[in-house]
């Protein structure tokens, strides 16, 4: 398959020409890491993203009868790759760049607000980028990191009768030792201090993503009574079948949305059943849109999707990040009557994108996700999730959309956008007016 | 105080109240050292016939374990993509010898072991080519490998033997056999001696230098596809099982570069030492140190015998 | 045809002995030096200077520091990224403890924190030999890869893990952080490079680097003459994890402006000892070479398909950049294992006798 793609490439190579940016386009760059050792969660996210962009290229021929100028650059999940990539792209004038890597976000993050482009981080990155009064060119809708811990606790309180059955309780926490992993810390340890459970961390570090059974020997001696895994790559599909290998009960273990694909439950067998995990997407591809995917890109070759990968988690997740995308540009187009919006529109379409229900349905994604609401001062929405199982083939939701805990995740993202401010003085003030919604 | 008691007191108490979680932690350590060992076989393969350092096994664990699977994928049935694999590896042994070894003949070590780099490099960017960098799950019901596990009741507790475990260590303690076997009483086994004492002297006898490293190489390679295929098992195939090979660098150095049971032995000191460390002492360390404690183990023990357990003695003359 | 020695005379032993003893290479060094310090800030496009030759040099200073001490003691570490690593963090802490003081100062004095730490992880060395320490080598890079992450007082405490570098000014201009421009923090670290390549150069020229290579020929006989080797080697660990600590401070405050404990993991390692190898042990003028091939050889294939109008997936191209650059270095290894300095070398010998070489 690969090797025919670029057979086909070499072989067009004198037909085609350089049509790297036509002139009546939207260029959207695509970070993506297909190689190296995250690349199993990367592929999914990274075909979703694109085939919802190509889509709408055959289907509607852009978005307000712009084309989109898709652009792929591979990072690796490597930081100085992203900025290398952030750099060559600079130049090409895109109007986002969605890094998907919160190392990579948190180098951008700065380079952004002097650059003015938007950077969409979604439900990863910097948690505090909430506020959008302190980084008006970052978004991360539709949840923060802390967001997704205090909905998971709030599930697990749900399953023990209450939060104040938690007094007294062990929570493990397993995660990816870098960035990602330890950022939801703060959050847990507040969470500890306030409902009484006792916290154990299982850190993991990149070296050793397929090699925990340490770890997980610790587990069994601790025995929480709940655990919650924040992983990335190889890590997923290591720990759940350590998990199962120590006879951890699966309903017991919780991942955040990055824990939940497909791929990461399958290996464990039988074992894996009963995983759970958050999402704020929804799985499978009985989606007018999804459909439309596949007829107009899969289906005619335009893209790197097996078909039967077509409406898994992750590669949802991706449709759902294009969505974002392309919702905030056909926002931008309207808000600024320009057809070819730049950069600096793009911010205000993001500043002012609301999805409702209805708009889901309209996009032929009905009950797809839950509404997303950014406003000027709120970058992210701090919208609910859900709690998703394994059986053994495939994810079935088990609970209800749950909210954050905005009275305890708010005082931490006013106090950590605090920190970072103070940290990186000058940082520069928000001159950017806000916009009425539509 | 408190901390010398959590250092030299808890953990040994720890082992005394839980004898059962204690077995549970030899166990691991030893599944796992012997899985180190497994790649470090490689190595010291490679190492004693041709003084190559050879950082590609790592990859070539990797490469082994996807063609198995990317073939089966295709539509092989599993015990021909099996041998298939096997005929790739052989393939692989030949292109080596023939492109890189021998044009770099009595070169410097370091230039050697940085060729291998480059075919670490070669190998990963063909392999993504042609299999995609997304995890495969290991083949192993279709090759016959045992799933689930023993669970035995001891010590008041119980002890989780996994079965896959189990059938490594065999196939592993199989392959350490034959290869004995092979180095002790077979003519060829006689040659790879011969090499791994003097390049020149086994030349005078009229050893082909060529046709051994082939040899070794597709030995190294069959050595590569059973690591592959127990480490696939264990999680699964994808590119991020390279950097567990690079567990097996302080195996290596522990037992000695050209030492077959000092691979075998050093796995295991190396494995069993880096789960008790984990286990009862990493968490005063806020965890994790498993990273770092094999590399420590293996400086400690060089600091004592410089050239590994079981390597040959350096001797240096004017 | 140009390049011809005759008529020049020397007529001093310091004129004999001069590291570019003929004039017309004196000439092109000083071509170069213009061209780096004038006509790139004033031509080059932003993706040039931050994506190109501010990584560049980075890591060519990191080459250098391994090369003096792989190339020129013969002493293999695998360690450079956690040696890096050091220098970045001692930086940021310095950094954020003293504001007041100038930055650069900061750059140049976490270079000394990186000596330190690497004389600690160099005293195997006087036991461990060859593979061995390259092994041993990697314990420094994973204990202190943990350390990065274990210990938050080194990143302040930051939630994420990561030094972020606030904005500092060196004469009123930004030369960290996100306001500076390209052209500033390039020229800094252009200027930190040569200031240093010249020293490491008049290093190896003396006494010192004359006891680094006898010890890297053969140990014993460096001994028997009296050179004392634990001396030698830990000195050798002590400049070599300098550079590499200085370039490690370069490549978080004025490259990527961030920097984890998986920016110095041991991939970066592996890179730099590449860019040693395919350079040429023990040269400086190879660590450039190194340096360029390896950074910017990447950089090229993956704009070449864009440039010949091939549409080929981003991650095609990265598995072919991978073949690519594995086949080239296996390749130059078979062409010219002493690397791409010798090669250098060689034109410069064919180019003296060209067109009529005898």
């Amino acid at each position: 398959m690969r090797m025919k793609q670029l057979a086909l490439g070499v072989a067009l190579a004198g037909i085609m020409a350089a049509p790297a940016l036509a002139q009546n386009s939207i260029f959207v760059p695509l970070l993506t890491y297909r190689t190296g050792p995250f690349s199993n969660s990367g592929i999914p996210i990274a075909n979703g993203m694109h085939d919802y962009l190509a889509m709408l290229n055959e289907r509607d021929g852009g978005i307000g009868g712009v084309k989109l100028a898709i652009e792929e650059c591979e990072t690796g999940y490597k930081n100085e790759k992203g900025v290398e990539c952030y750099e060559a792209l600079k130049s090409k004038k895109p109007v986002v760049v969605n890094p998907y890597s919160t190392g990579i976000t948190l180098a951008l993050i700065p380079k952004a607000s002097v650059d003015h482009i938007p950077i969409l981080s979604m439900a990863y990155g910097l948690s505090a980028s909430a506020q959008g009064q302190d980084f008006p060119w970052i978004f991360n809708p539709p949840a923060t990191y802390w967001d997704g811990l205090s909905m998971i606790i709030k599930y697990i309180a749900d399953k023990e009768g209450g939060l104040a059955n938690l007094k007294g309780k062990t929570i493990g926490y397993i995660y990816f030792d870098g960035g990602y992993g330890l950022e939801p810390i703060p959050l847990l340890d507040q969470l500890a201090k306030d409902y009484g459970f006792t916290v154990k961390k299982y850190p993991v570090p990149p070296a050793d993503m397929q090699n925990q059974s340490g770890l997980w020997l610790n587990v069994r001696r601790d025995r929480p009574a709940w655990m919650i895994m924040w992983g990335w790559g190889a890590m997923n599909p290591t720990a759940v079948q350590e998990a199962a290998k120590i006879n951890y009960p699966m309903d017991h273990m919780i991942g955040v949305w990055w824990s939940g694909s497909e791929d990461d439950a399958r290996p464990a067998g039988a074992g894996g059943k009963g995983y759970l995990s958050l999402n704020f997407n929804s799985v499978g591809a009985n989606y007018p849109a999804i459909q439309d995917i596949q007829k107009y890109v899969i289906d005619k070759g335009n893209s790197q999707t097996a078909k039967d990968k077509v409406g898994d988690n992750f590669y949802n997740r991706g449709v759902m990040n294009s969505v974002i995308i392309a919702e905030a540009i056909r926002n931008a187009q309207q808000l600024t009557g320009k057809k070819e919006v730049n950069a600096e529109d793009l911010r205000r379409g993001f500043e002012t994108l609301k999805i409702t229900p209805e708009r889901w349905k309209e996009l032929g994604l009905e009950g797809f996700a839950g509404p997303v609401n950014v406003t000027c001062t709120d970058h992210n929405g701090h919208h609910a999730a859900y709690v998703q199982q394994w059986d053994g083939t495939k994810w079935v939701k088990v609970s209800d959309w749950i909210t954050p805990m905005k009275d305890k995740v708010q005082p931490l993202l006013d106090a950590a956008a605090q920190d970072y401010v103070t940290k990186n003085q000058p940082w520069p003030k928000r001159t950017e007016a806000c916009d009425k919604s539509s | 105080m408190d901390l010398l008691y959590q250092i030299f007191v808890d953990p040994f108490v720890q082992m005394g109240t839980a004898p059962d979680l204690l077995v549970q932690t030899l166990w691991e350590g030893l599944v796992s050292g012997v899985l180190y060992a497994l790649i470090a076989l490689g190595f010291v393969l490679i190492f004693k016939a041709s003084g190559v350092f050879n950082f590609a096994q790592g990859i070539m664990v990797v490469f082994a374990a996807l063609t198995l699977v990317g073939l089966y994928e295709k539509g092989v049935p599993a015990f021909l993509a099996l041998a298939l694999t096997i005929v790739v590896m052989l393939g692989l042994a030949v292109l080596v010898e023939r492109l890189m070894l021998r044009p770099l003949v009595n070169q410097p070590d370091i230039v050697l072991f940085m060729a291998t780099f480059g075919l670490t490099y070669v190998l990963i960017g063909l392999g993504e080519i042609i299999f995609g960098g997304d995890p495969k799950v290991m083949i192993a019901d279709q090759l016959y490998l045992p799933r689930g596990a023993i669970d035995v009741n001891m010590l008041g507790g119980f002890v989780s033997l996994q079965k896959i475990d189990i059938a490594a260590a065999i196939i592993a303690s199989l392959m350490v056999a034959g290869l004995a076997v092979v180095f002790q009483k077979t003519r060829i086994g006689r040659a790879l001696r011969a090499v791994a004492d003097s390049h020149k002297a086994a030349l005078s006898v009229g050893i082909s230098l060529e046709q051994i490293w082939v040899v070794v190489w597709f030995a190294a390679g069959i050595v590569a596809l059973a690591t592959g295929i127990m480490w696939g098992a264990r999680s699964n195939v994808s590119f991020a099982l390279e950097i567990v090979s690079l567990k097996a660098l302080p195996v290596l150095i522990l037992g000695g570069l050209t030492s077959i049971p000092g691979a075998i032995v050093g796995g295991i000191i190396i494995g069993v030492g880096e789960k008790l460390g984990e286990f009862y002492w990493g968490p005063l360390l806020g965890s994790g140190i498993e990273s770092w404690l094999a590399y420590v183990i293996a400086l400690i023990f060089l600091l004592f015998r410089p050239q590994g357990l079981f390597g040959e003695r350096i001797i240096e003359r004017i | 045809m140009f390049y011809r020695e005759a008529g020049q005379y020397k007529t001093s032993y310091a004129a004999d002995q001069a590291i570019f003893p003929v004039l017309q290479d004196r000439l092109g060094l000083i071509a170069i030096l213009i061209v780096a310090f004038v006509v790139i800030p004033l031509t080059g496009n932003e993706f040039l200077l931050q994506a190109v030759m501010i990584p560049f040099l980075v890591f060519t200073l990191a080459t250098i520091g391994l090369n003096l001490l792989t190339g020129y003691t013969g002493l293999l570490s695998l360690g450079t990224g956690a040696f890096m690593g050091v220098g970045a963090y001692a930086c940021y802490k310095l950094a954020t403890i003293f504001p007041q003081v100038n930055l650069l100062v900061w750059v140049v004095a976490s270079g000394f924190f990186a000596a330190g730490v690497g004389v600690l992880f160099g005293l195997p060395s006087l036991r461990i030999k060859g593979f061995y320490l390259a092994v041993a080598t990697l314990a420094a890079q994973f204990f202190l890869s943990w350390c990065f992450i274990r210990i938050p007082w080194l990143y302040n405490y930051n939630i994420s893990a990561s030094i972020e570098v606030p904005t500092r000014t060196l004469f009123g201009i930004p030369v960290t952080g996100p306001t500076a421009a390209p052209v500033t923090r390039y020229l800094v670290v252009l200027s930190i490079v040569v200031v240093m390549t010249w020293l490491a150069s008049n290093l190896v020229h003396g006494r010192i680097g004359r006891m680094w290579m006898a010890v890297r020929d053969m140990d014993i006989a460096a001994e028997l003459i009296g050179i004392k080797l634990y001396r030698t080697k830990l000195l050798a660990f002590a400049v070599s994890s300098f550079y590499c600590g200085v370039a490690g401070a370069m490549l978080a405050f004025l490259w990527l402006g961030a920097a984890e404990s998986e920016s110095f993991n041991i991939n970066q390692s592996f890179l730099v000892l590449f860019m040693v190898i395919i350079g040429g042990l023990g040269s400086l003028t190879g660590s450039f070479f190194g340096a360029l091939f390896i950074w910017g050889l990447p950089i090229v294939l993956r704009n070449a398909p864009g440039a010949f109008g091939l549409s080929i997936t981003a991650a095609t191209v990265e598995h072919i950049t991978f073949m690519v650059v594995g086949a080239l270095i296996v390749f130059f290894l078979i062409v010219e294992p002493n690397g791409l300095a010798r090669l250098w070398q060689i034109g410069k010998q064919k180019l003296r006798v060209w067109p009529f070489p005898y």
